[in-house]
């Protein structure tokens, strides 16, 4: 097995020594082009267009997820908090939901007729960031002097009060008549985002949705790249790996922390912004904490700590919930002779492939170099003498 | 100098803060009472206003008997918890296939409501103890799948499947009993007042609870006190490669303490059917998560702790589900969560541990 090893290490090293410096480069292009002029391949309203466009932002929540828990090691059992505010902020700013406002900005002539707070899709983007940034902060506060599962608890915590507000949020009086949340019935006729000289997005046409959540998974894709790579993303690491050590080091332990918790928890917010005009409603029902542990299986099966893992992870587990379970593999259980329906059992699906990956492949599908190490400590070992040992006089081995 | 007073003030709010906090809603509700009243009930169209704590004694006896149950849940999270050091999330699930299987053994029995009560007790008893023999050989099957794979695995990995197997569970129950709740028939009659203490009625099922409750508590504690594999739990739990060194087999303690904790999730489980008269599949997730809290609460790893935190949490949740309102009893449940963790993470008897430091 270490032999077969050894050998693809080769090969791939010799490939590399092969590539121009600019392939790299070169093969993001590639992929960005195939992004773009995917949606022609495929219906403008097809179920496999609108997996591809929730995968998508499932994926961009992953990433966010993966700054927290990957970069920073703080397991956050609570993200579905940020989704639920992202979302919110879009019921909030985004619908005659306030109706006793009059504020609008930028937004298409027909929503600028509308009482209520009607801003533009990319200044609600940007208001779903701050929101989730603070609230990321306020809930990073409470876990810093804890360590590990403590961690989970609390941010756990967090998200079932968020959620709970979500449900109760109608008998909470904001003023005038209005309250906080619409509950369980949901803030409805929500904008749908509006760009000048675009136009509305249609719900028949789902391309337009594609391209603008394309547009904000590379925007979030490239600063998770760049921040992996900058000072504060090895303050993460460093942290992650030993606490005692790199506060020792001079790392700023309380800035460092809550900067991850409210990053990651910006993305979340605006994927959950998105999600809000995507579904058109902004329902509390949706704010359970399953969705926390759906996005965390994403990082996890991805590999933890890994950008194009949550990536692979998000978009994965993005196609299985809203495309392989419901369009293809609904009625096998019924054609086996079971009372059932597998969408019925798609949190036990998931529970089962956790197990599965935990078990069978801790570090994931596209695992980073320092948590594979880590996490199989003797075959890393054993790896890094094969590939750094001198070659042995002779070539005997 | 000026570190010295603050940490002064920080050891004083980590003393006394949260019990401040436990303390503030009964003394509130209390006093409010006492001096503005509460609504008793109607005569003749008029709003009968009384100004005594037996509204508040009432709570009391819902929140002790509820708190009861989730104390024998709270044990299987801290003997878990202190000698593994992993939050068993599927613990939660291990009490609500308990109810299932105890609900199905009662009906397989022929245990109805014109049972005579000869009969009923030596079934339920035959009940509880099958039940307590599934639920923890379940949690055993659990910890041998789920978490022994992954002993020297970083924590986080046997805290994923953890949750793994809390989902698996959950949709075991789903396929069993389907999604939504079902009623259980009212075998104890559990809504019947036995005697009244200072006008606060003391019903069957608060009996029930603390019959269960009580002896079970003396039996662990004595298992783990003075029997052979009790002091070898306890040492694994101080340190498992010295007590692997003194000759004790870890494997087999730790899978009794899972053994043991199963027990007792599925003891609550049957309580809990009885008394609730409902169940369904996601009951185990709410408790669970709840559970945890009183065992957080008590100070983990400490078994009578964790039965004082969860007498605690009865009595928070019924407080705030007869005065805020039901709808908000998570959220004020969570919120002495994060309450506690923020006053004093190592809980009102636990000691100090690396965790929580």
């Amino acid at each position: 097995m270490s032999e077969l090893r050894a050998q693809l290490r080769e090969w791939r090293a010799a490939v590399d020594k092969r590539l121009p410096p600019w392939s790299s480069r070169g093969l993001a292009i590639f992929f960005i082009v195939i992004g773009i002029v995917l949606p022609f391949g495929f219906g403008s309203s097809s179920a496999f267009m609108n997996a591809t466009i929730i995968a998508l932002a499932y994926a961009v929540m992953s990433l966010g997820l993966n700054i927290v828990v990957g970069f920073a090691g703080l397991l956050d059992l609570g993200y579905v908090a940020f989704y639920a505010l992202g979302a919110y902020s879009l019921g909030w700013f985004g619908s005659g939901f306030f109706f006793k406002a009059q504020i609008h900005v930028l937004v298409s002539a027909v929503a600028s007729t509308l009482p209520g707070v009607h801003l533009n899709f990319i200044l609600i983007l940007i208001a779903a960031a701050l929101i989730c940034a603070a609230a990321g902060t306020v809930i990073g506060l409470p876990t810093l002097r804890l360590r590990g599962d403590y961690i989970a608890i609390v941010t756990l915590a967090f998200g079932e009060i968020i959620g709970d507000v979500a449900v109760n949020g109608q008998s909470v009086p904001v003023g005038g008549g209005m309250t906080l949340t619409a509950g369980n019935l949901g803030i409805s006729a929500v904008d749908s985002p509006y760009f000048p000289g675009i136009g509305s997005f249609g719900l028949l046409d789902l391309r337009p949705w594609y391209w603008l959540i394309f547009a904000i998974l590379l925007v979030v894709l490239f600063v998770n790249l760049r921040l992996r790579d900058s000072r504060l993303g090895r303050a993460w690491i460093a942290l992650r790996e030993d606490e005692v050590a790199a506060v020792s080091m001079g790392i700023p332990l309380v800035k460092t922390k809550l900067l991850a918790y409210a990053i990651g928890a910006a993305f979340g917010g605006m994927s959950g912004a998105f999600f809000g005009t995507y579904y058109t409603e902004v329902n509390a029902g949706q704010f359970q904490f399953g969705f926390s542990i759906f996005i965390l299986a994403m990082v996890i099966i991805g590999g933890l700590g890994s950008i194009w893992g949550a990536v692979a992870g998000g978009l994965a587990l993005g196609y299985i919930n809203n495309y392989l379970i419901p369009d293809v593999l609904n009625t096998i259980p019924a054609k086996l002779g079971f009372n059932f329906q597998l969408t019925e059992v798609e949190f036990g699906i998931f529970g089962f492939l956790l197990v599965i990956m935990m078990v069978l492949r801790p570090q994931g599908l596209i695992p980073e170099r320092r948590r594979r190490l880590e996490l199989t400590a003797e075959i890393g070992a054993e790896d890094a003498q094969l590939a750094e040992a001198p070659p042995l006089p002779g070539g005997v081995t | 100098m000026a570190a010295r007073p603050l940490a002064a003030v920080r050891r004083f709010f980590g003393r006394w803060g949260l019990i401040a906090a436990l303390a503030a809603l009964p003394v509130y509700y209390g006093i409010s009472d006492l001096t503005h009243g509460y609504q008793a009930g109607y005569v003749a169209g008029h709003v009968v206003m009384h100004h005594d704590l037996s509204k508040l004694g009432f709570n009391f006896a819902v929140g002790l008997s509820n708190g009861a149950i989730w104390a024998l849940i709270a044990i299987g999270y801290t003997l878990v918890y202190g000698i593994i050091e992993l939050i068993n999330f599927a613990h939660g699930d291990v009490f609500m296939i308990g109810s299932f299987s105890a609900v199905g053994l009662a009906a397989t029995l022929g245990l109805g409501l014109t049972t005579g009560t000869l009969g009923l007790v030596g079934g339920l008893i035959v009940t509880l103890v099958i039940t307590m023999l599934v639920t923890g050989s379940l949690n055993v099957l659990i910890e041998r799948v789920a978490y022994r794979p992954l002993r020297s695995a970083p924590k986080l990995a046997s805290l994923i499947t953890a949750v793994g197997f809390s989902f698996i569970l959950q949709n075991v129950g789903l396929l069993w009993r389907g999604g939504s709740p079902q009623s259980v028939p009212d075998l104890i009659h559990s809504q019947q007042t036995v005697f009244t203490i200072g006008g606060v009625p003391i019903l069957r099922g608060y009996i029930l609870a603390f019959a269960v409750m009580i002896p079970l508590v003396f039996a662990l504690t004595w298992f783990i006190n003075a029997t052979r594999a009790g002091r070898a739990m306890r040492a694994t739990a101080q340190d498992p490669e010295a007590a692997r060194l003194m000759g004790i087999n870890v494997n087999a303690t730790i899978s009794l303490t899972f053994l043991l904790g199963g027990m007792l999730a599925g003891a609550a489980g049957l309580v809990y059917a009885l008394y609730e008269t409902n169940i369904w599949y996601f009951q185990g997730f709410k408790a669970g998560l709840i559970a945890f809290t009183a065992a957080v609460m008590g100070g983990i790893g400490n078994v009578r702790g964790a039965v004082l935190g969860g007498l605690i949490i009865g009595v928070i949740q019924a407080l705030s589900d007869s005065r805020l309102g039901p709808q908000w009893t998570e959220a004020v449940v969570f919120g002495y969560l994060i309450a506690i963790m923020v006053l004093r993470p190592r809980g009102l008897l636990g000691e100090e541990t690396r965790e929580a430091g």
